[in-house]
């Protein structure tokens, strides 16, 4: 294998496979490591070719083509060949709240209710799952913890991904609320030929009255939020309050042009800082999303048409329609597992009209932009986390996305996990090397 | 004809107004209670136009009826005894017959059947007494034995102009015979005309609760084996006993087999099971037929037609029209042409009023038909003569000939005309009134003498017959008022122009009024007016345009083909081409098509007259093949409501209308294995498929493929996601799989040795074929003790595994299915969505193939599907496989699995041209199918899709704008709802629809 090639110099690196329970999270970064002769994707658009990347106590001092020699007691690791990326950021998933999909007891993302801004989602994310580690082995650093169910089912987190419980996980906590909004879909009609049901009015209505209990509970929150002190204190008020002075972002979660057009007409209301979670229709209004400032984490392109007649390759364009716009875009992927596909999902959406660096953004800066992370994420720039992700080719293509090394706050991760080490158990088993 | 006789006339038809209900033919059997009323009922309708069937028109002719019969048609002699009707100026035509009714029936509801997770499986009917193991099959229900007239149903149907109808119970696959009956009031033993009249099918099960069948090909498979059992039952074997269902299914044979599907392709699906059992069914139609009328022709069929046209769509807001198909758009516009297709066609079709809100539309819907070219003969003909022969009861109804009963309409003038008045609708020579003003024309010109003093004038009474009006003519032409109240007349008009009103009553005879009045000064006057001549209206209906219908498209979605594409020489020139073969990848290479088949591969090979593609910085491979793969099936991919349902077949459900055909040419994949689910442990049949787009069912089918069956393992087949309730159905472990495997397999090998006489089975039918190797298994599994188990269950009846399925965790038993010789179709990297794939892993298509194995990757999703290629990279990622090995995964190794490496699969003279030309690598993310070809014939075309979708948004354009045109004039719309698609996985349990619309709505 090709990563058996490189001279590891780093000691808690094993090459023997181990078991997943000791596999420990790394220990801070005690000495500088200083990449060279990499091609470095920053992550903002620019590429540096035979690069060098610097990095210290956790912290990235330098970048670009130019560097001096590395310090004496530096670690240098000679990239010739190699990708350097951002640690890439995985938005909106149930990553580490959800074990194994079909079994009800490993399911943490769903509580009860339809309004519960004060649940947390942070505090249910196992560390010790077993696909946290799937994820990182493909260059995914950072997720978005998020929770569903209802119509705000609480707040997400931003955690990375190499950790011994969720308080060292935490990257940035509780800096989302999400709104799951009701569907504006009109009842479905039967394919053609087949009788012609009467179809309710009520259900766009009770959408509606959904959604305007929503706002309401906004309208009630923020007056309780001007409100100096509380004879009863109100957790869901409380749990709201850093929307109103746009220290946390709201999600709304929708697909459809009118379901966006609520969101944008939320964010004017309340003066949120809004981002549009899904967005599978947001091609058709990205001007009116660019002039009103809102951001998409737009659904994985890797997803059907919405509607037989659609141009069978729009998923795949929307992100090019967006970028076209101007708009403020990341790119998602469903579910929890499926994560580990996310670059490849960026690298669908550059097939399809955007450049390789802005489909790379897609998965890094921009997302940190959008989950308010980008001051110490997102990018290859002196003053960020030592967040890097190595391959020995293009990440967004699976031929080439051979993750050799991972950095998380300076930190190098142990890339292993249990797949691998099933792997090696089988390759052993028929004596395969 | 003398004067009393006229009188006699017109007092018959006042009475007629009173007695219309009245029924004149008591039995005999009946005590009366007051004094008996015998009469015989004899009218002559004299003077008519008698319109005794579509061809056959007779002018000032005489109808005469007696005891509810004809008696003569034409010049037949007056009875004496006979009530003599004055029809002059009247149209008199048979009266409609609608042969799918449910009139007198009970109204079928359906139980709230709720998903799996929500009730309790039924396994057994439960249906009380002597009678057959499925709650569907109804086929000792007869109709007769519980119809009830219902006079307000019945008033409606003889106001649009029926006599007779062919009533059923409308509940079930099998709903038991049909009664022929007249819509006349009164006792049913005189109404009902047949008390067996037809047979009755549908694939729907109405209100049986129980759980089979849960799909289309369960419904299908389930009519099979019931025609198969009732032919076994005839010899009365001992150990079924009495069977009540299938001795009425027996002597329900002879009689019209009537079936009632929903859609186009189930007009095909029904016809195919007459034709394996040598039964012509009776269509009743869905009313999309006409997208597909080659096939329809083909069925031999007589159809009826519904009248339901479906209304222009509200289409104001763009946003709901968005999720409106122009498939449903063109519907709209199109629907209404299908009988004009049907004649065009020469089937014979005849109409039904069912499926229309209001039966008061059936004749202004046969307008709408007539319209876009349908002619009046066959309109006629439709409603008349084709339903009574197809209903065998042309002795009876249908026309105007002596010893038929005498159900006829009496009109005002001809019968599609859109101004004509149906009067009267007698039906078993009882007569019911419809609309009785204007039955007596008054309109024509009179001259009125007015005493004393003698004076005249010229009357007008113009108007229509209905709603006569008056005028009074002189050199200024005033206007006055008249109105009639049966034989009662009132005038009102001014002598001169603004001048006083000169007020008469009397009475208005047929060619002479006279009464009593006022003048305008007061006094008292006598009158009376003499007809002079008639009123001939001014024509003012416009010639009609013939409504055109848009252009069809094949298959009926935006992405259709206007016309069945052909196949024609193609060289593709300087590709790199990925030749599966020993030669390997081939830079620079030209790749020759004829005849749909690879002629030749090389270096600068002449075009001769191909149509030449230049392939330069392109890559050429195999087309991609879907091992697993639910796109494109009807109603249902499960039929897991039992653990063996290896009688079911996905060829049954075949559905080319799916728009998933086109997206995953579009992706590259040219063949597609579909196969049945996996909620049970052998589910049914597959069939692989060429995505031959715009072909219809039949022709997408791979021709010559060997016959494959799904089986199943592991949680699906125990239930053990489908909550709580699902703890009844055997096998809840993996101990009980194996139990239902062996317990099959030696059924089956009884089954084989049972001597004659035996019941053929055609559950087990299929498992014998697989005992011969004459069908193979691909069967969905995961875990290792389970493939180990099935592996040592086949051997033990010397039968092989052909493919495992998802096969997540081949890897650990990758040397035992080498040992038994299955080979391994597998996803890429899913994992972590139920228990039994926690260890699968991405590395399991490298290490199967490294052992050995025949390896695939899969889809079992109709969006990865799309991808394929990107799938099969991923086996580059993960253990560092060839890039030609990985194309592989996706291209040879499946077409080895299903036994079509012959044909496809590799590049290589004599082979199918089934490949794609892509823009990149084909294992690039980068890379995009270009060109997609099957058989020769480009399927997906990447310029010929920009022009497809510039077509769908001006054609959508053009139907909104026109549908707006509706709503402005006043037309009823329907609300613009999203069109549905149907989608499948493997674990899709229900037989409903899943909206590929925004996931997590």
């Amino acid at each position: 294998m090709k990563q058996l090639t490189f001279i590891y110099t780093l000691s808690f690196i094993s090459l023997a496979a181990t078991a997943q329970e000791t596999m420990y999270p790394a220990a801070k970064q005690e000495k500088t490591i200083y990449l060279s002769h990499a091609t470095i994707h920053v992550g903002n658009g620019q590429v540096i070719e035979n690069g060098s990347l610097v990095f210290t106590g956790g912290k990235i001092t330098a970048v670009g083509s130019n560097l001096a020699a590395p310090a004496a007691e530096a670690t240098v690791l000679d990239l010739k060949g190699e990708h350097v990326y951002p640690g890439i950021i995985a938005p909106l998933t149930t990553l580490g709240l959800t074990e194994v999909a079909a079994v009800r007891s490993t399911n943490d993302y769903s509580e009860v209710g339809e309004i519960n801004p004060s649940v947390r989602s942070l505090v249910a994310y196992n560390t010790d799952s077993k696909v946290i580690n799937t994820l990182r082995s493909n260059g995914i650093l950072l997720a978005q913890i998020t929770p569903e169910g209802g119509m705000i089912p609480g707040s997400s987190s931003v955690v990375q991904l190499d950790a011994w419980n969720w308080e060292d996980a935490a990257y940035r906590a509780d800096g989302a609320i999400h709104f799951y909004m009701p569907s504006l879909l009109p009842p479905a009609a039967p394919p053609a030929g087949r009788p012609t049901p009467v179809i309710p009015d009520d259900k766009i209505k009770e959408a509606m009255e959904k959604i305007s209990q929503v706002r309401a509970f906004f309208r009630e929150a923020q007056a309780y939020s001007q409100e100096e002190k509380h004879t009863a204190t109100n957790l869901k008020f409380e749990a709201v309050h850093k929307l109103f002075t746009r220290q946390e972002k709201l999600f709304i979660h929708c697909d459809l042009v009118k379901e966006m057009l609520l969101a944008i007409d939320m964010a004017k209301e309340f003066g949120f800082d809004v981002v549009i979670a899904g967005g599978a229709d947001s091609w058709m209004i990205a001007d009116m999303l660019k002039q009103n400032n809102i951001a998409v984490v737009l659904k994985q392109p890797h997803s059907l048409p919405v509607m037989q007649d659609d141009d069978v390759d729009q998923p795949y364009k929307t992100a090019a329609q967006l970028q076209q716009a101007g708009v403020l875009f990341c790119i998602s992927n469903e579910g929890f597992w499926q994560q580990r596909n996310l670059p490849f999902e960026a690298g669908t959406a550059s097939a399809y009209g955007i450049s390789k660096e802005d489909a790379l953004s897609a998965i890094t800066l921009n997302t940190a932009r959008i989950l308010g992370i980008d001051k110490t994420t997102g990018s290859l720039e002196a003053g960020k986390d030592a967040n890097i992700t190595i391959s020995t080719g293009d990440i967004m293509d699976m031929r080439t996305s051979i993750i050799t090394r991972a950095f998380i706050q300076g930190r190098e991760i142990n890339l292993d996990n249990k797949q691998k080490q099933l792997y090696e158990r089988y390759k052993y088993k028929y004596g395969l090397k | 004809m003398s004067k009393t006789r006229k009188s006699a006339a017109r007092l018959c038809l006042l009475l007629g107004g009173l007695l219309a209900g009245y029924i004149s033919h008591a039995q005999e059997t009946f005590p009366v209670n007051g004094i008996a009323d015998k009469r015989d009922g004899c009218y002559a309708f004299v003077k008519a136009t008698i319109v005794k069937n579509a061809t056959v028109t007779l002018s000032n002719a005489t109808l005469v009826i007696r005891d509810g019969r004809i008696i003569s048609v034409g010049t037949g002699p007056i009875p004496k005894d006979a009530v003599i009707i004055d029809c002059e100026g009247k149209y008199i035509y048979p009266s409609f017959i609608d042969p799918y009714s449910d009139y007198g029936t009970q109204p079928v509801k359906k139980s709230a059947s709720g998903s799996r997770g929500e009730r309790d499986p039924q396994l057994q009917s439960a249906t009380k007494g002597a009678y057959g193991w499925n709650q569907a099959i109804k086929s000792e229900v007869n109709a007769a034995s519980f119809f009830n007239t219902d006079e307000g149903t019945a008033k409606t149907l003889r106001e649009a102009g029926f006599g007779t109808v062919l009533t059923h119970q409308r509940d079930g696959i099998a709903r038991g015979t049909g009664a022929l009956v007249t819509l006349a009031s009164g006792k049913e033993n005189k109404v009902l005309i047949r008390e067996k009249a037809s047979a009755q099918y549908s694939f729907d099960k109405g209100m049986s609760t129980q759980d089979y069948p849960s799909s289309l090909m369960g419904t299908i498979a389930l009519l099979r084996q019931t025609y198969l059992d009732a032919q076994w039952y005839k010899s009365r074997p001992a150990k079924e006993g009495i069977n009540l269902t299938l001795q009425a299914w027996n002597e329900s044979q002879p009689l019209p087999q009537i079936f009632d599907v929903q859609d186009k392709w189930d007009v095909l699906r029904a016809d195919k099971i007459g034709d394996e059992f040598g039964v012509q069914y009776i269509i009743k139609a869905a009313g999309n037929e006409y997208q597909r009328i080659p096939e329809m022709i083909a069925t031999k069929a007589s159809f009826i037609l519904p009248l339901n046209f479906p209304l222009p769509i509200d289409v104001e807001d763009p946003g709901d029209v968005r999720f409106v198909a122009l498939s449903d758009m063109k519907h709209w516009e199109m629907a209404p042409s299908e009988p004009v297709a049907f004649e065009k066609a020469n089937i014979p079709f005849c109409f039904t009023a069912s499926g229309l809100k209001d039966v008061k539309q059936f004749l202004s819907a046969i307008r709408k038909a007539i319209d876009y070219g349908l002619s009046e003969q066959k309109a006629l003909d439709a409603i008349t003569l084709v339903p009574a022969r197809l209903l065998k009861a042309e002795d009876q109804i249908g026309s105007l000939e002596s010893g038929k009963l005498a159900n006829f309409l009496i009109t005002s003038g001809t019968l599609f005309n859109e101004n004509t008045v149906l009067y009267q609708n007698w039906i078993q020579g009882e007569r019911y009134s419809i609309k009785e003003e204007g039955w007596k024309d008054l309109r024509g010109t009179y001259t009125l003498t007015i005493l004393p003093g003698n004076t005249t004038y010229t009357l007008l009474v113009k108007g229509s017959a209905a709603a006569p009006a008056l005028s009074l003519l002189q050199k200024d032409t005033l206007p006055g008022s008249i109105a009639l109240n049966g034989e009662l007349v009132k005038l009102v008009f001014p002598v001169k122009k603004g001048g006083s009103q000169l007020r008469l009553n009397g009475i208005a005879g047929t060619k002479e009024w006279s009464g009593t009045g006022t003048d305008t000064s007061g006094g008292l006057v006598k009158w009376h007016a003499v007809y002079n001549a008639a009123y001939t209206p001014k024509d003012t209906t416009k010639p009609k345009d013939q409504l055109l219908a848009g252009k069809m498209y094949y298959p009926f979605n935006g992405y259709g083909w206007e016309s069945i594409p052909q196949q024609q020489d193609v060289l593709i020139k300087n590709a790199t081409v990925w030749t599966n073969e020993k030669e390997g990848k081939l830079e620079n290479t030209d790749v020759l098509i004829r005849n749909g088949k690879i002629a030749q591969v090389g270096k600068n090979l002449p075009a001769g007259n191909a149509r030449v593609i230049d392939g330069t910085g392109k890559h050429l491979t195999p087309g991609i093949i879907d091992e697993h793969s639910h796109i494109a099936i009807s109603k249902g991919v499960n039929e897991g409501t039992q653990s063996v349902t290896s009688e079911v077949r996905i060829a049954d459900v075949v559905n080319p209308d799916d728009v998933n055909i086109y997206r995953q040419l579009s992706g590259g994949v040219t063949s597609s294995h579909l196969l049945h689910g996996s909620a049970n442990t052998i589910g049914g049949q597959s069939q692989l498929i060429k995505l031959r787009w715009g072909a219809d069912a039949e022709e997408l089918k791979f021709a010559g493929a060997d016959p494959f069956i799904k089986f199943a393992l592991g949680e699906n087949v125990k239930q053990s996601n489908w909550g709580d309730r699902q703890k009844i159905r055997f096998p809840q472990t993996r101990m009980g799989v194996e139990g239902v495997l062996t317990d099959a397999f030696t059924r089956a090998r009884d089954y084989e040795k049972e001597g004659p006489g035996k019941r053929r089975d055609l559950q087990l039918d299929a498992l014998v074929e697989i005992l011969h190797s004459k069908r193979f298994v691909t069967c969905h599994s995961y875990v290792q003790s389970e493939i180990n188990m099935l592996i040592k269950v086949a051997e033990s009846f010397d039968f092989h595994i052909n493919t495992f399925t998802h096969i997540l965790e081949g890897y650990k038993v990758a040397d035992k299915m080498k040992q038994h010789g299955a080979g391994g179709s597998t996803f890429a990297d899913w994992w972590a969505y139920k228990m039994e794939v926690q260890d699968a892993i991405p590395y399991n298509a490298t290490i199967m193939q490294r052992v050995g194995l025949t390896v695939a990757i899969n889809s079992d999703d109709a969006e990865m599907a799309r991808r394929l290629n990107q799938e099969a990279a991923k086996s580059i990622k993960y253990g560092d496989m060839t890039e030609e090995d990985a194309l592989k995964l996706v291209t040879l190794n499946p077409a080895k699995l299903l036994h079509v490496a012959e044909h496809v699969g590799s590049i290589k003279p004599g082979k199918d041209a089934d490949l794609v030309l892509w823009s990149n690598d084909p294992l690039s993310i980068y890379a995009k199918a270009e060109k997609t070809i099957v058989d020769g014939i480009v399927y997906f075309d990447r310029d010929r899709d920009l022009e497809l979708r510039q077509r769908i948004s001006a054609e959508r354009n053009r139907l909104v704008q026109k549908m707006l045109a509706e709503k402005k004039k006043g037309t009823p719309t329907q609300k613009a709802a999203p069109t549905e698609e149907e989608m499948y996985h493997c674990e899709d349990l229900q037989a409903g629809h899943q909206k590929s619309l925004i996931s997590g709505n």
